[in-house]
């Protein structure tokens, strides 16, 4: 589903963020990508979305190569992931119902249809009572949630999460966990970028661990 | 198809929604349009309406015979016979001097002036259309007839028309530098709005790239931003044009009663209001095009 192979990441100004990274995370598999800040995990995952390219090596997503992608294919390449931000980058300006709204407005869903996913993915994450609430009288937790639902509205085959319990207490963050376990059941390919070891322990997922941009186990 | 159809439609209606939300911007922006607008629209108008009337009397010059005061009656018909018999002259109608006075009086309302002179003032006269309209030969015939004896003047009646369409196709000119002008600074305030627009959305903007918008949904509702925008602006336009005519109008009415005539501005008509709308919309298309590509590739979005 997402294939690494001698992938190399290097900014402009020499920071190389991944080193010769070779990974291959199969359909339906829940993979937790760790490590201590900057060891790789966000640039891991940008990589997987698109939202940069490799330096070196070659990344296939869906059987696409994402180095040698037209840009006018990305767009399409990205409504097969659910992405949850590790800033969340929700829309101030819109209430909870629009945000989630969003994806499958760009999906040109049709808008019954459309108004009925968003309801039940709201209700998944136990925000339905709140869809005309704005995201900034919403908790951090909720956030978080409304997030997820954004996420995951339009159904997609691959959802990655970077730092989804970052900003989170512990009971908060179980909640978020048990999220990820229910999406995993249903077959879709988890990739969470994290270093919460509390979750990795509850969930068991594969962990790969990252140090200074390379694979250590 | 439909999911296409419904997108536009969204985007159309997210942006009268868009419009809606800051209705002082907006109706700043519309006032500005609609001004620039209605400079060269009102010309144009104005412009139009004199060429109505000049064309009216371009279309088939005249010369008017003036016989010399005092000529005895019988010469004054040798001129008419003279006349009828002249090969460049089609048709020749004699105005005697007592009917001038009294359509003089009746036309104009200057009966009380009339009636207090004390001898006519006015010759007689001849009106002489020819059969070549063409400059040249009206100015030979004139150089002619001046001539012949007692006769007095001979007037060329459309010279006046003929210099009132060159100074017109001067101000027409002057009309499409104006329009051009003013297009250019339409594409200059929407190109601004949509960069102002680009980057109060630009959180949104970034967001929808992330998860799989494309750069067509992207452009979309900016793009009917400046189209809608431009459209109001040439409404704008159009509606400041017409009350400035039912003005104009109302005074001129009052002017030319003095001079007792009727003269009209008549208002843009719907073809010529239609294109000023399309055009409008046009032009705000383009600013907003530009300003897209412009400010779109330097967000450097991904």
């Amino acid at each position: 589903m997402i294939s690494f192979s001698k992938v190399w990441k290097r900014y402009p100004g020499g920071l190389e963020a991944l080193r010769n990274i070779t990974l291959a995370i199969e359909p339906g598999e829940m993979v937790f990508i760790t490590g201590h800040s900057g060891a790789g995990k966000s640039t891991f995952l940008k990589l997987a979305a698109a939202i940069e390219r490799p330096t070196g090596g070659s990344i296939i997503v869906n059987g696409q190569n994402i180095g040698a992608m037209r840009p006018g294919a990305v767009p399409y390449l990205r409504r097969n992931f659910g992405l949850v931000f590790q800033d969340q980058k929700l829309l101030f300006d819109r209430n909870a119902f629009d945000n989630v709204m969003l994806p499958l407005h760009i999906n040109g869903f049709d808008r019954r249809e459309a108004a009925r996913r968003v309801r039940a993915a709201l209700d998944k994450v136990g925000l339905l009572a709140k869809e005309k609430a704005l995201p900034i009288t919403l908790s951090g937790g909720e956030q978080q949630r409304l997030a997820i639902a954004r996420a995951v509205v339009h159904r997609p085959a691959i959802l990655l999460a970077d730092e989804p319990t970052g900003n989170l207490d512990a009971g908060h963050a179980t909640d978020i966990g048990e999220l990820f376990r229910s999406f995993h059941q249903v077959g879709v390919t988890v990739v969470i970028a994290t270093h919460d070891e509390a979750l990795a322990a509850r969930l068991q997922p594969r962990v790969v661990a990252l140090k200074s941009g390379a694979v250590v186990s | 198809m439909r999911a296409w159809l419904w997108s536009h439609v969204d985007a159309f209606a997210g942006t009268l929604a868009r419009l809606a939300r800051t209705p002082v911007a907006t109706l700043l922006n519309v006032g500005v349009l609609g001004i620039a607008l209605a400079l060269p629209a009102g010309f144009y108008v104005v412009l139009a309406n004199i060429q109505g009337y000049a064309s009216a009397f371009a279309a088939d010059p005249r010369l008017s015979v003036f016989v010399k005061i005092g000529t005895p009656q019988k010469q004054t018909r040798d001129i008419e016979t003279r006349l009828q018999q002249h090969s460049a002259v089609r048709s020749v109608r004699y105005i005697p001097r007592d009917d001038a006075l009294k359509q003089l009086a009746e036309r104009t309302g200057l009966g009380d002036v009339a009636a207090s002179l004390a001898e006519n003032p006015l010759p007689d006269a001849f009106v002489v259309e020819p059969r070549d309209a063409a400059p040249q030969a009206l100015e030979r015939l004139r150089d002619e007839l001046r001539d012949w004896p007692n006769v007095a003047q001979v007037e060329l009646d459309a010279q006046w028309a003929r210099r009132l369409e060159a100074g017109l196709a001067l101000a027409r000119l002057a009309v499409l530098l104006l329009a051009a002008l003013f297009a250019f600074a339409l594409v200059a305030v929407t190109f601004n709005t949509i960069r102002l627009q680009i980057l109060t959305r630009r959180e949104e903007i970034e967001v929808a790239k992330l998860i799989g918008a494309t750069d067509p949904f992207i452009r979309r509702p900016l793009l009917y931003f400046g189209s809608l925008q431009g459209l109001a602006g040439g409404l704008a336009a159009w509606a400041i044009v017409a009350v400035s005519l039912c003005l104009m109008n109302d005074g001129l009415a009052a002017l030319s009663q003095l001079y007792g005539t009727r003269i009209e501005l008549q208002q843009l008509g719907i073809q010529d209001g239609l294109s000023l709308l399309f055009f409008a919309a046009v032009l705000g298309w383009l600013g907003a095009w530009l300003s897209v590509n412009q400010h779109l590739a330097r967000l450097d979005l991904h």
